[in-house]
């Protein structure tokens, strides 16, 4: 007796409660979000400082607080979710097995959205130097232990790099007591959002060293002390740039990397760029009735920026299961010059809106976007700035769009 | 009085303790660390070698050929991952083969079943090898197989069957006087009538305390790297570069877990607690594995680590014994392959000095582990229905289940750091390396031990992965 939902939805954070909401509203009733916490909400529940929704609802929440606005229609509409459930595995037909307390469960859906969000990053990836001993984590982790267990990681912290997360828990580390001796980033420019910089390095005085990393790690049980230097822009450590800071606690904030174990072991076709699966207009992977939105498609830098993307994907997806949508893509969406990555990577010319999401490649100023059809110039916007920390989206009308090729460009103004 | 006293409990310790546990015997192991198999034991390169490749005659080729043939049924009476998956030795070049064809007399001398095989059998077994390979040589008997697993099972066994483990207990001297021994720790004093010494790395220190023979052991370092599972097919064999004066070579080969080793290097080094990794060295290592593969996927690295390997200048194992104290000294490469064989050698000689009569009731399997990932679907529902703690994932990259953590804690010899539950079920060994389960452990550890978070130990004493609660020190 194999129960077939209409949709199910892997992963109950800030991304899963959009897309269900909207395929809800849409019309799907036979839903099931499968969460793998204690709690919807994913990494919302542990980012109690403010920031979130100053976008969607034009308020300055906490992370929390914004998730709850999520879970609370969720439990209006009494759509159904499980948690403390892990889906180990999933096929191209849309089979479904999930584990929990209850059981290790065989199900089936019309449509899956995974929206399965990212690891962070850690040392076993990016091979700092030195010893293994206790104090070297990421700063997600150092978060969950402050904000959601009430304990301190360490009492003299060094963090490296300067994305959002680690720009936050230095402000989070100083405020419980801690002394952070300093933010490392590796690249000449910072990762995060200028108001984190200011509201979490510049207010509480905590140096930032750009062109810098970490060379070594050294302590035999536990972190001693760290060894940071300068690179060069070959990132190599330039000789005589050493620099020694006693700490108890490194924290790498160094990267977010989408999770979609799932999407892989069943071939679906991954974008080396983002590491996300590529997508068509309707948020769905290579593989048929596979949906995939928000951090796992791409890392975003604004949790509102998820929910749209989540809300539009849900649509979708019902649009999908009702079987009302139009699958003859011709457009292919290619990324040329400075553009780092384009989403999704297919369009079909013709009726409504649609979005192409980018990131440049490295940091521009005083430049324009290009959007050529087919060679011919579609759109030329100018840009003061654009950086890689920050994801773009550029709206775009289907009746102007040509069937063919749809690429983005950055041109520099002398 | 203790009948034996075995210094370190790292493989061979270990293996020791479960041979000698089959006997009326008052069996101590001292451990300095704060767990078992926490030195080279843990950091190697996992492989059960044939034996084809130590010198003829020397106590290695002979250990390693008998040690080989006796992982099978050990592990099968300890519950431990071992496969025999098979090793191939890839020759590149013409000095190369010449290299390889020595290899196989030497082996074939030992008596181990190798076979010359050219480049399109090669290819036909093992698609990913280099097409640079000439030809190579098949070794059907090597394997590989959980070294954590297998140390923590013997202890376990033995353990079970009365022997005493003390850990955190470092030997500081030990005198002989006429009739016994005095085993001096940092902790306490005790009398035995034989001494095994299994202390790896130092286990010239613990011969120096009472030989007048005295040794020195070299500290030769190999780093690795840990590669993620792969969602399609790799290597399936342990391939293997040519064996230089320096050791091995590097390998790239497949563990009991799906992940992929590539390395060790080979770093003569001074300090013999300098387990650092060196990016110069690592890269090294990834230049030397293109002699063995076209494609090496480095986009798929979880983690770095490195051993230190216990290198007497003979180039063999010392295993010798005078009036109850045994050495069990030099044990590198094959030291692993060679430990069930290398064990029944310390019988012996435990048996110049102890009448040894065997228990009634020694058991020699261990209680078998609950692997979910190897059950059907109704296996697993039955297993999750009369204990549903294993239906709970709490360690999401590599599935690995609150039951099977509880479990690895609970037994003898069981985990009780982080790092201990890691090396034991692999939560926190994937590709986000503990970050999002760290927590849910550490909560785990602490209510099992009936401990605070604050007490939650990574590894040694010291490490503990926490600093007190948020404002504990602001109400001084």
């Amino acid at each position: 007796m194999l129960k077939t939902y209409e949709l199910v939805i892997i992963g109950g954070g800030a991304s899963g409660l959009s897309a269900a909401i909207s395929a809800y509203e849409e019309g799907v009733k036979d839903i099931l979000i499968i969460e793998r916490n204690d709690s919807l909400g994913g990494v919302l529940n542990q980012c109690i400082h403010n920031g979130f929704g100053l976008e969607y609802f034009k308020e300055e929440l906490s992370g929390p607080t914004y998730a709850s606005r999520f879970i609370d229609k969720i439990k209006e509409y009494k759509i159904e979710y499980v948690l403390n459930s892990d889906v180990l595995e999933l096929t191209k037909d849309k089979d479904i097995y999930f584990s929990n307390e209850k059981g290790y469960h065989h199900i089936k859906a019309k449509a899956i959205i995974c929206s399965t969000g990212c690891y962070e990053r850690n040392r076993g990836a990016i091979n700092i130097d030195g010893s293994r001993p206790s104090g070297v984590m990421t700063a997600g982790t150092a978060q969950r232990y402050l904000n959601n267990y009430g304990y301190m990681v360490g009492k003299k912290a060094f963090i490296l790099g300067s994305g959002d997360i680690g720009l936050i828990m230095a402000r989070r580390l100083t405020l419980s007591g801690a002394k952070v001796l300093g933010v490392a980033e590796i690249m000449p420019y910072s990762n995060g959002l200028n108001r984190n910089i200011v509201q979490c390095l510049n207010d509480y005085n905590i140096p930032l060293y750009l062109s810098h990393t970490v060379k070594k790690v050294v302590g035999k049980t536990k972190l001693e002390k760290i060894i940071l230097a300068k690179v060069d822009e070959k990132m190599q450590f330039i000789e005589g740039t050493e620099m020694e800071f006693d700490c108890d606690v490194l924290l790498l904030s160094v990267g977010l990397v989408p999770s979609n174990k799932l999407l892989e072991d069943i071939g679906c076709k991954m974008h080396p760029r983002t590491k996300g699966p590529i997508v068509n207009q309707y948020f769905e992977t290579s593989i048929e009735g596979i949906f995939a939105c928000g951090n796992n498609l791409h890392v975003h830098d604004l949790v509102d920026y998820v929910t749209l993307e989540a809300s539009d994907t849900g649509k979708f997806a019902a649009k999908y299961i009702k079987e009302n949508l139009d699958r003859n893509f011709d457009v292919e969406v290619a990324n040329g010059n400075l553009i780092g990555y384009v989403v999704p990577a297919k369009l079909k010319a013709g009726e409504g809106n649609a979005q192409v999401k980018f990131r440049v490649s490295k940091p521009v100023t005083n430049a324009r976007l290009i959007v050529k059809n087919n060679d011919k110039v579609l759109k030329s916007l100018r840009k003061d700035y654009l950086l890689p920390s920050l994801m773009e989206i550029v709206k775009l009308d289907l009746k102007d769009i040509e069937k063919g090729e749809l690429k983005l460009e950055v041109e520099l103004n002398d | 009085m203790y009948d034996v006293i075995i210094v370190g409990a790292g493989v061979i310790g270990s293996f020791v303790a479960r041979e000698l546990a089959r006997y009326d015997l008052n069996v101590l192991v001292l451990e300095k660390n704060n767990d078992v198999g926490d030195e080279t034991s843990m950091a190697n390169s996992a492989i059960i070698h044939s034996g084809y490749d130590p010198h003829v005659g020397t106590l290695k080729a002979k250990l390693n050929v008998l040690g080989n043939k006796m992982f099978e049924s050990v592990c099968k009476d300890l519950d431990v991952s071992f496969y025999k998956i098979g090793s191939i030795t890839i020759a590149i070049n013409d000095k190369q083969v010449e290299q390889l064809y020595e290899l196989a007399d030497n082996g074939k001398a030992n008596g181990v079943d190798v076979k010359i095989i050219d480049k399109d059998e090669l290819l036909a077994i093992e698609p990913f090898a280099t097409k640079k390979a000439i030809k190579a040589l098949l070794a059907k008997d090597a394997g590989i197989i959980n070294p954590f697993e297998l140390v923590s099972a013997l202890m376990e066994n033995a353990i079970d069957n009365g022997v005493n483990l003390h850990l955190n207990e470092k030997v500081i001297d030990i005198k002989r006087n006429d009739k016994h021994f005095v085993v001096t720790t940092d902790k306490d004093k005790y009398q035995t009538k034989v001494v095994i010494n299994a202390a790896g790395v130092y286990s010239d220190t613990i011969n120096n305390f009472v030989s007048d023979k005295k040794e020195e052991i070299l500290p030769r370092r190999g780093q690795y790297f840990v590669l993620d599972h792969f969602s399609s097919p790799y290597v399936t064999h342990t391939l293997f570069s040519l064996p230089t004066d320096k050791g091995k070579g590097v390998l790239v080969s497949p563990t009991t877990s799906g992940n992929y080793l590539v390395g060790p290097s080979s770093d003569f080094i001074d300090d013999k607690e300098d387990k650092d990794t060196t990016t110069d060295v690592l890269n090294q290592v990834i230049s030397q594995a293109y002699d063995l593969v076209d494609i090496l996927p480095m986009k798929e690295q979880i983690r770095e680590f490195s051993g230190i390997r216990a290198y007497h200048k003979s180039g063999d194992f010392i295993i010798n014994e005078d009036k109850g104290f045994i050495n069990l000294l030099g044990i590198q490469s094959p030291g692993l392959a060679s430990s069930p064989a290398i064990a029944l050698e310390a019988l012996e000689l435990v048996k110049k000095t102890l009448s040894l009569k065997e228990k009634a009731n020694y058991n020699p399997k261990r209680r078998e582990v609950i692997r979910l990932n190897k059950l059907t679907l109704e296996e697993r529902n039955q297993v999750i229905e009369e204990n549903p703690d294993y239906g709970i994932i709490v360690c999401h990259c590599e599935k690995v289940s609150l039951g099977e953590i509880k479990d690895a804690i609970r037994r003898n010899a069981g985990a009780h750091t982080i790092k201990g539950v890691k090396k034991r079920v692999r939560a926190g060994f994937g590709r986000c390396q503990g970050g999002y389960c760290q927590a849910a452990i550490a909560s785990i550890l602490a209510k099992e031990l009936n401990v605070s978070l604050s007490d939650i130990l990574y590894a040694n004493k010291g490490s503990n992965i926490l600093k007190g609660k948020i404002g504990d020190d602001q109400n001084a």
